[in-house]
């Protein structure tokens, strides 16, 4: 691991900003500190950058442990989340400013900042003021700013939150392909799930100052460890005593769970059902059009579920029977998350099937 | 500046306020002002000329500046290094702090005055240290200055507090990251952000030292030519009857706050035009 948190705590009074967390990060990777506002992902960057202090436990970069490293000697970029660039200082000077207080010759100095303006694209904005330029090209002189003195680790705070919709999904693009040919190893925190999942090669999911679990966007999404993450990650429906559907029915009393929509295949009339013996009858409670499919709810056994239907498919409509089949769902117990696949379906082979 | 709807739709309302807004600074603040330069006028620039070269009146005037250049340098010291540590650092009684910052404004000046005759005189506590190292405070210039510091204590913190706090300390954090110490961060990242609100605050506090009475006059002790202010020496001048003096010296006094106020203006005018960055 080149970047690694061990048991780390972190309080502010008498609020745990950060409660044991420990993760790692690989060389050239890119993960995002995920989870939604007040989970401590801010405060895990900064601790990592050296901004706050933890109360205990080991922040180790490149194997050596840096708690007491001053912050300008981690080797750390620092990309702030409203760019925090020096207003009163022209591109040309936020850019070098790194770069002069390391007493870097005055000639090098210009020739690394003109380098770094052709690489975001922005030579010929030396003497622009921070106020003079948009959004988007404020986010690229904080990224060229914290990599002017080449870092061994990029921290971003939530990078494109100031960002209109429109810039920001280039934008991304933009920083991932920066960042795979830099090869430079980097964490961004973001609240947005679709931002994470896009972006990163691992995702750290964070809530209540813990981390709920670590692992890719699809680990992370198929498998979640925990309820917080099932619920939080893509769409889910939370079920209650689940058992009551069919080929669940080794569920233990008082059962919670979570469903997501692509878990449940509908079958309009007349349609071609592959495991004849695993489907049950619901109602259909609404349609609403979708664009590329139809967003159907359903009731099954007083469960109301959603799901994408196929245009493609036998006309169904509401009020309607159709016969539903529900491949998986995760089971809740305590703070634990378990996939549990239909019974029935289990004699055709057990879980995902699809790989990427 | 946008104006409120109801304001307009209550035309009436609208220009009762405006008027009575202008009829009472008229009223209470223009008119004896104007008065004060009218008297000067009257008595003929002669008499004028002759009252403000007086000796003791130049010695006051004198003093009067010594005494407002020693508290202002003082007050801006602290004003920064308090409102440095209130903005930037976490620490316990920081809500005390800023509560006593603001006593001056609570405490009536005489108050002030007294407890400085009560630690520095001759029945305080310290007076047997002082008598023995021959120290002189109360009615002295020390004692003037102190007395000032304390009224005027306020102003250049008070000024700074919000700017530092709604500038955030992002831009800092940004440059100690980037290898600054921190006399580079503070010249060339904090200070062009505080520079408009911490003149702002000098002038304001100069002001009010140029012109406090009460707290510097408990510890005067009224000594002429030596310990007597210029706003003390009007009022001096003014109880012996000698009222031609007594108001040319107080024209001096008004002048003074004329030409801060232009200043003030000036200042304002400029730092708004370097609001957009």
């Amino acid at each position: 691991m080149f970047i690694e948190l061990e048991n780390i705590c972190k309080s502010f009074g008498s609020y745990k900003a950060s409660d044991e967390v420990s993760f790692g990060l690989k060389e050239g990777a890119l993960g995002a500190l995920l989870g939604p506002s007040g989970s401590g992902k801010t405060t895990i960057l900064k601790m990592i950058a050296g901004l706050e202090i933890p109360d205990s436990g080991d922040i180790r970069l490149d194997g050596a442990r840096v708690n007491n490293v001053h912050p300008s000697k981690r080797g750390i970029g620092f990309v702030f989340q409203n760019y925090a660039l020096f207003r009163y200082m022209t591109v040309f000077d936020n850019i070098a400013f790194g770069l002069k207080t390391r007493k870097t010759a005055r000639a090098e100095v210009k020739r690394r900042v003109e380098e770094l303006l052709s690489l975001i694209g922005l030579s010929g904005f030396e003497k622009r003021y921070p106020s003079q330029l948009s959004g988007g090209q404020k986010q690229r002189v904080a990224f060229a700013r914290a990599l002017a003195w080449n870092p061994r680790l990029l921290l971003l705070d939530e990078p494109f939150a100031a960002i209109d919709a429109k810039v920001r999904k280039e934008l991304r693009s933009w920083l991932r392909s920066m960042i795979s040919a830099l090869k430079i190893t980097s964490i961004f925190v973001t609240h947005d799930q679709a931002e994470a999942i896009e972006v990163a090669d691992r995702i750290i999911i964070t809530n209540h100052g813990r981390v709920e679990q670590t692992g890719s966007p699809i680990e992370l999404y198929r498998e979640p460890a925990t309820p917080f993450v099932a619920s939080f990650l893509g769409e889910s429906m939370i079920v209650e005593d689940y058992g009551r559907l069919l080929g669940f029915e080794g569920a233990p009393p008082n059962s919670r769970g979570a469903l997501r929509p692509e878990f449940i295949q509908i079958y309009g009339p007349g349609e071609k059902i592959q495991y004849e013996n695993s489907v049950e009858e619901a109602t259909v409670v609404s349609l609403a059009f979708r664009g590329a499919c139809v967003e159907a709810v359903i009731d099954l056994h007083g469960f109301q579920l959603s799901s994408g239907y196929s245009l493609e498919k036998p006309s169904i409509s509401v009020g309607g029977k159709v016969k539903v089949l529900i491949y998986r769902l995760y089971a809740f117990e305590g703070d634990k998350a378990t996939l549990v696949n239909n019974s029935r379906l289990e004699a055709h082979g057990n879980g995902y099937s699809f790989a990427i | 500046m946008a104006e409120l709807s109801f304001s307009r739709e209550n035309k009436w309302l609208r220009r009762l306020l405006i008027m009575v807004s202008f009829v009472f600074i008229t009223v209470m603040l223009i008119l004896p002002l104007v008065q004060v330069l009218a008297q000067v006028w009257d008595f003929g620039f002669k008499n004028f000329w002759e009252a403000v070269t007086d000796e003791y009146t130049l010695k006051a005037l004198k003093l009067s500046i010594l005494t407002m250049i020693s508290a202002v340098t003082l007050n801006t010291l602290f004003g920064l290094a308090a409102a440095w540590a209130i903005t930037r650092f976490r620490f316990w009684g920081k809500g005390l702090l800023i509560t006593l910052i603001d006593i001056p404004f609570a405490v009536s000046p005489v108050i002030a005055g007294l407890v400085f005759i009560m630690t520095f005189g001759r029945l305080g506590w310290t007076y047997p240290f002082l008598e023995a190292h021959d120290i002189k405070i109360v009615f002295a210039t020390p004692g003037l200055v102190l007395a000032t510091i304390f009224v005027t204590f306020p102003f250049v913190a008070r000024e700074i507090i919000p700017v530092l706090l709604s500038r955030g300390t992002d831009e800092e954090e940004a440059a100690m990251l980037l290898g600054s110490g921190f006399f580079q961060l503070f010249r060339r990242v904090t200070f062009p952000h505080l520079k408009w609100a911490l003149l702002y605050g000098i002038i304001l506090c100069t002001a009010r030292a140029l012109g406090e009475f009460g707290a510097v006059s408990v510890v005067s002790g009224h000594l002429r030519g030596k310990t007597n202010t210029l706003p003390l020496h009007i009022e001096i001048l003014f109880r012996e009857y000698h009222t031609a003096q007594s108001f040319s010296a107080a024209a001096i006094l008004v002048a003074a706050a004329i030409l801060i106020l232009v200043f003030r203006n000036i200042l304002e005018h400029v730092s708004e035009k370097d609001r957009e960055f």
